[in-house]
């Protein structure tokens, strides 16, 4: 077994020692220094303490052979054979990952009549396509698509597998990284690969305050999920070389507990709290009518239209729309504010946002000094320039209606 | 029926900082409480236990002897059993170690038809772990549980959210679900159980009452994953203040919005 062992003899100031402990993991017991069940071996004892003081002892399992898992898997997540586009996103990953360390990159493609989603597949970069094809794929059900899943790893050996951070990714990886009793990083914001073929992963712990580096070294294959629109969809390929391969899973491995009843659409109306895109309005809009044109760009935004106070008083916006101290406290990820000044109840309720930009006509208005993006000048030039140019993006390509997480 | 859930105790506040020169974490003390997406397990395995007469509620959970506290939360809101996993040798667990361990503490306080988990813990975030259990046990999981209907010793029918639709399923039991925050409102813990609870024995085991009894799987040694590092993130809080004519700001503003992926393309 890993554990510490504490050298008294090196301990010339016992109290000191117990404060090392951001866990209060080392306690005094009949005189004696002792480590508790509340160790959680970070060894910053090893590292803060006397020299050799505190000593780690390992004894670990055999070994792997990592130079047996070679690849870069990404998992196509997609709802009734339409693919999410986090599955681009990884396969762009893939791409720069197998440029650093030369590896083929595939795909495993699980559902039912799904041959010509995964042709259009091919164009992103991978090697080789494996599909399973199978009625018995038509829902998301966890057996049988773990058992292929598990057979893919099985056969293919792959050295990384990526799944998109969905709901369904995250029920799925952690089942197959289990079975293959290897390890699985959530939500990881940062991937870099070393020459041997290991993959950093790098994700926010303890609320994002930290940032933690994580390595899997002795097990295979590496296991990461990465939530949507953390990398970025790459362009496709003229002339794609990949092929499709199909395969198989026994019958006996397709049966399941869950019978899958009904899909139902889910239910649209969203709050603002739970928006990722905000455009608030404040007393700089003159007009009712004016309105429309900050909804228009919060739609193309896929974002809810929010206000200040004064907006709900005049009646021209829903109360349930309100940010501020009397209203909702909002965190999006991005929150566009309109001719709106700053009054301190309106802060409190959107400061959490994670990038703020501000227009207002007044380089004075106290809005800046919350802001990190400070707009100074006139919403009525700036918000329709934005939309005719977000437009004319939008009319060479579709976008996305909110393909949810 | 017999029914688990499993909680944990976390850290009372996720203002953890390091300290940039030294790398160390710096904590005020070890302030902690019950895990709050576990709140909403809890109140599911006590609904479904007024839902079948005759059920109990085994409170399950691994960490430090402090973590009793949150077992005797459990017995003020209606758990009936305590299970404690306690051993200086899970310290250092990730999530395969620590499912493993979670799932062999339920091999020796079960069979259970049902086990329930919240969605996810506020430290370590992962919600993964839920989904590992199920895989040790051999049973099925469903994740993202927004709703569980027509519970009876067999089955049940419950809705889950994916990314796009909600998917209504009937799933057979034994099997573990994960559940989501607001699935019910949970209830406060009652005085009157309290009292009526503090000399309730807590079942407490440690590595050598588990049915696997090899030390390679447990604690840092079970965890194919190893923290590298930790360092603190790089700040965001910028503050740019783009001054100019207002066609050249909606251009730059129109450059960020598509850098930052808000217009995201489809293929």
């Amino acid at each position: 077994m890993a554990e510490i062992i504490i050298h008294s003899d090196k301990i010339s100031d016992p109290e000191a020692a117990m404060k090392l402990c951001p866990f209060a993991a080392i306690v005094q017991e009949n005189g004696k220094l002792e480590i508790t069940a509340a160790c959680k071996m970070c060894r910053l004892c090893i590292k803060k303490g006397p020299p050799g003081a505190f000593e780690m002892v390992e004894n670990i399992e055999e070994e792997i052979n990592t130079a047996d898992w070679q690849g870069i898997a990404v998992y196509v997540e997609h709802e009734e054979g339409a693919v999410h586009p986090v599955t681009l996103e990884l396969l762009g990953k893939a791409k720069e990952l197998a440029k650093k360390a030369p590896q083929p990159i595939y795909c495993l493609f699980i559902g039912k009549d799904i041959k010509e989603k995964a042709a259009e597949l091919l164009p992103y970069g991978a090697d080789e396509i494996f599909i399973y094809d199978d009625p018995a794929f038509e829902h998301f059900r966890i057996e049988p698509y773990a058992a292929a899943f598990a057979d893919f790893v099985e056969k293919r050996h792959p050295a990384i597998i990526l799944v998109g951070g969905t709901t369904v990714g995250r029920s799925l990886a952690p089942r197959i990284a289990a079975r293959f009793r290897t390890g699985l990083t959530a939500d990881c914001t940062s991937l870099e690969i070393q020459k041997d073929g290991g993959l950093a992963q790098i994700r926010p712990a303890f609320g994002g305050n930290i940032m933690a580096h994580i390595m899997t070294p002795r097990r295979r294959p590496q296991f990461a999920t990465v939530r949507y629109k953390i990398f970025s969809m790459p362009e496709p390929e003229a002339k794609p070389k990949g092929k499709i391969i199909p395969c198989k899973v026994k019958a006996e491995f397709l049966k399941s507990a869950i019978e899958v009843l009904e899909i139902m659409p889910k239910q649209q109306v969203k709050g603002i709290e739970d928006a990722e895109v905000i455009i608030a309005a404040g007393r700089g809009i003159k007009k009712q009518e004016d309105l429309e044109m900050l909804q228009e760009l919060a739609t193309l935004l896929n974002g809810e239209l929010a206000s200040t106070r004064s907006l709900i008083e005049s009646g021209w916006v829903d109360p349930r729309r309100q940010i501020g101290l009397s209203g909702r406290t909002v965190k999006p990820k991005l929150l566009i504010t309109c001719g709106i000044s700053g009054a301190i109840q309106f802060v409190a309720g959107m400061k959490g946002s994670e990038i703020i930009m501000s227009i207002n006509t007044d380089p004075e208005a106290p809005i800046f000094k919350t802001a990190h993006y400070c707009l100074i000048g006139d919403l009525y030039k700036i918000v329709p320039e934005l939309i005719s140019k977000i437009k004319a993006a939008g009319s060479a390509a579709k976008f996305i209606q909110n393909p949810g997480a | 029926m017999r029914i688990a859930v499993c909680i944990k105790q976390v850290p009372g506040t996720s203002k953890v900082e390091v300290d940039p020169e030294t790398g160390v974490l710096k904590r005020d003390g070890v302030d902690s409480k019950l895990n709050p997406y576990d709140l909403y397990g809890l109140e599911t395995a006590l609904q479904m236990k007024q839902a079948v007469p005759g059920s109990t509620v085994t409170a399950i959970t691994m960490g430090p002897p402090q973590s009793e506290e949150i077992i005797r939360e459990a017995f003020m809101m209606g758990a009936d059993e305590g299970v404690i996993l306690s051993d200086r040798r899970f310290a250092g667990s990730d999530v395969l170690a620590t499912s493993w361990t979670l799932a062999q503490g339920l091999q020796v306080s079960g069979p259970f038809d049902l086990i329930v988990c919240g969605k996810q813990t506020t430290d370590g975030d992962t919600a993964q772990v839920g989904a590992e259990v199920a895989e040790f046990l051999h049973v099925p999981h469903l994740c993202n549980v927004l709703k569980i209907e027509k519970l009876n010793e067999k089955s049940m029918i419950a809705e889950l959210d994916l990314p796009q639709h909600v998917q209504k399923v009937r799933i057979n039991l034994p099997c573990l679900v994960a559940v989501e925050k607001g699935i019910y409102e949970p209830r406060l813990p009652s005085f009157r159980r309290k009292l009526a609870t503090a000399e309730r024995k807590i079942r407490w085991l440690k590595l050598d009452d588990l049915p696997d009894n090899n030390e390679k799987h447990y604690g840092l040694n079970g965890s194919p994953t190893q923290v590298a590092r930790i360092f603190p993130p790089e700040s965001t809080q910028i503050q740019v203040t783009w001054n100019q004519p207002e066609s050249e700001i909606a251009t730059r503003v129109f450059e960020l919005l598509k850098e930052r992926k808000f217009l995201q393309q489809a293929r």
